[in-house]
């Protein structure tokens, strides 16, 4: 008896991520949901700039690779000409939070009916660990080598925050990866968000605390413990606008 | 049909329209705002997709996405606005998907001013975006020739599965002409979009739309036939018109509302004797050339004339292969040269000369 399946939602293959890295998980819980979702061949799905650029290879469905920051405009392109197929981003906190915030703003705003998937680890994995608009007060990153400092820096952008003001938004969430318990609450919220989209309810956003182990100097274990212990606390989990809080 | 009398702005929305446009993405820039304007009612009104972008990088990227999910799909800006949407340009041409984008040009640099200019030759020709492509770029010189080319931009579009630009100045958009909407167009047979992402249920295989290239072995040789494309669009769109030629003393050079006016400068110093002919571009990329092969060894030179100081001229002078004497007459900032202006450049052609 198979007690453990590769999701038909990934393709076979390898991905480049790194060791520990909590992007292949992501995959998983996406694509797992796409297939029980029944929605796999008619979805397209965003690839945006960063380490997740590759992820057209790695999910089974249609994809386009957008330019830096732009995942949430090409989404809308497709969506308005396709509006019975299913268009997910999947981005990073780089891509979506500063380059990208525009994009991602205004399709909330204007309701598009997609779904974004965020990975924030609080760096810029793919360039080699940057400073990005989500990465903690005091951490060190290439660019911010004495720690990051909120004079010089500014603060992390509490991305669901910001989403969950939006009235047209229909469910923004912030889950995270950094335990079983946790992965499992994120993979439910995945699927309620494509569920909203299925529905037709507009825009959903699932914000997923991950980590970046090499880029943050720590073996994955560590990184696990990292997160939820310094980002947990900064970035609240939890629902930030659900159009039927009832649910 | 009839001949209407339409705004040029309102002329390009409904020839769009007539060719079958699915989708338009903009940006509010003044002087093309009649085009989205136009398009938000009439896109509306038969079920078709309209939508007014946050900025023009998102429009030119929702332009890449419906692009890549197979809709026949446009967007207009102007300028400052064009100088934005060059990132998409890139990657719409190196995912090689086809769309149309119209340029209605305002004077520059920087913020520049709104009265018509041809400033943006080079924009348009060269593009500001990164990489190897290029862009097929037409340029009407009245509102028919604007509607005719927009259905033109399509069909090129599709057929070589690349963006077209139709590349227009304020005067364009905003006077009035009368116009025939339905003067029938080329058509090219145009394969099925295969490639398009709509879902894999819809085709064989998974469809992926990327112009991400890591692998230099295979980069180049996207170059390559990418390059190879280029080489039949020169072959078979180049677009120019050569007017008076025979007997010519002096060739003037110039496109759109330059084009336009010379021909009345032609007509009057026709009355004083002076026999001027005319070459107009009208795919400024590709570019000509080979129209410059046929100017008569007998004429005394080139006056290239256009709204701005000097962009064309590069190509008249690499097209010219020094065979000609060159001169240039320009007018910038948004003012428009009087057909007395230029006849008084071919007058004085000597002192106009660039390259002899």
């Amino acid at each position: 008896m198979i007690r453990y399946e590769r999701s038909k939602g990934l393709t076979d293959v390898h991905t480049h991520y790194c060791p520990g890295c909590t992007h292949g998980m992501l995959h998983k819980l996406v694509a797992e949901v796409l297939d029980e979702l029944g929605i796999l061949d008619n979805t397209v799905g965003i690839a945006s700039v960063g380490c997740s650029v590759f992820s057209y290879e790695y999910f089974n469905t249609d994809f386009q690779q957008a330019p830096h920051g732009r995942a949430c405009a090409v989404a809308t392109g497709i969506k308005r000409v396709l509006p019975d197929r299913i268009v997910f981003t999947y981005q990073g906190d780089g891509d979506l939070g500063s380059i990208g915030i525009a994009e991602a703003i205004h399709a909330a705003n204007r309701g598009e009916n997609i779904t974004v998937i965020l990975a924030n680890n609080a760096t810029y994995g793919m360039t080699g660990g940057q400073m990005a608009p989500t990465t903690l007060i005091g951490q060190v990153s290439t660019t911010s080598q004495q720690g990051r400092d909120r004079i010089q820096h500014g603060a992390p952008l509490r991305i669901s925050e910001i989403f969950g003001q939006i009235e047209a938004a229909a469910y923004v969430e912030r889950v995270s990866m950094h335990d079983v318990g946790n992965i499992r609450k994120a993979k439910k919220a995945i699927k309620k968000a494509f569920t909203y989209q299925m529905e037709g309810r507009g825009f959903t956003l699932i914000e997923v605390i991950s980590t970046c182990p090499v880029n943050w100097g720590m073996k994955p274990r560590q990184a696990l413990d990292w997160a939820k212990e310094n980002m947990i606390p900064i970035y609240p989990l939890g629902v930030y606008k659900d159009v039927t809080p009832h649910d | 049909m009839s001949k209407v009398l339409m705004k040029g702005n309102e002329a390009i929305a409904l020839a769009a329209v007539n060719a079958g446009l699915d989708a338009f993405f903009g940006y509010p820039i003044t002087p093309q705002n009649e085009v989205p304007e136009y398009l938000s009612k009439y896109l509306q009104e038969k079920g078709k997709v309209f939508v007014q972008a946050e900025s023009e990088v998102a429009a030119i990227n929702m332009v890449y996405g419906a692009a890549g999910a197979g809709a026949r799909v446009m967007t207009s800006s102007s300028s400052v606005g064009i100088a934005l949407k060059q990132e998409g340009i890139s990657y719409i041409a190196g995912a090689e998907l086809p769309c149309v984008i119209v340029s209605v040009m305002r004077a520059g640099p920087g913020l520049g001013g709104i009265q018509p200019s041809q400033a943006d030759y080079f924009q348009a020709t060269r593009g500001g975006g990164n990489g190897d492509y290029r862009v097929v770029v037409f340029a009407p010189e009245s509102i028919q020739e604007t509607v005719d080319l927009i259905k033109e931009a399509f069909e090129v579009a599709d057929y070589y599965r690349n963006p077209v630009m139709v590349l227009a100045d304020g005067l364009i958009g905003q006077m009035m002409e009368t116009v025939d909407l339905d003067k029938p167009v080329k058509k090219r047979h145009i394969e099925p979009k295969t490639y398009a992402t709509t879902g894999t249920k819809y085709h064989e295989g998974r469809n992926v739309i990327t112009s991400l290239g890591l692998d230099p072995i295979y980069l180049e040789k996207h170059n390559i036939d990418l390059k190879n494309k280029y080489n039949e669009i020169i072959k078979h769109e180049t677009a120019f018109e050569m007017i008076n030629m025979d007997h010519a003393e002096y060739v003037i050079v110039a496109f759109g509302t330059s084009a336009r006016i010379s021909r009345s400068a032609i007509e009057t110093l026709k009355e004083k004797g002076i026999n001027v002919g005319m070459i107009r571009p009208i795919s400024l990329w590709p570019f000509p050339r080979k129209a410059f092969d046929l100017i008569p060894k007998s004429v005394k030179g080139l006056m290239v004339v256009e709204m701005n100081m000097g962009q064309m001229l590069d190509d008249v002078l690499i097209s010219n292969k020094g065979r000609h004497k060159v001169a240039f007459y320009g007018r910038a900032g948004g003012m428009v040269p009087e057909p007395e202006e230029i006849v008084d450049a071919i007058l004085n052609f000597d002192s106009k000369v660039v390259e002899s």
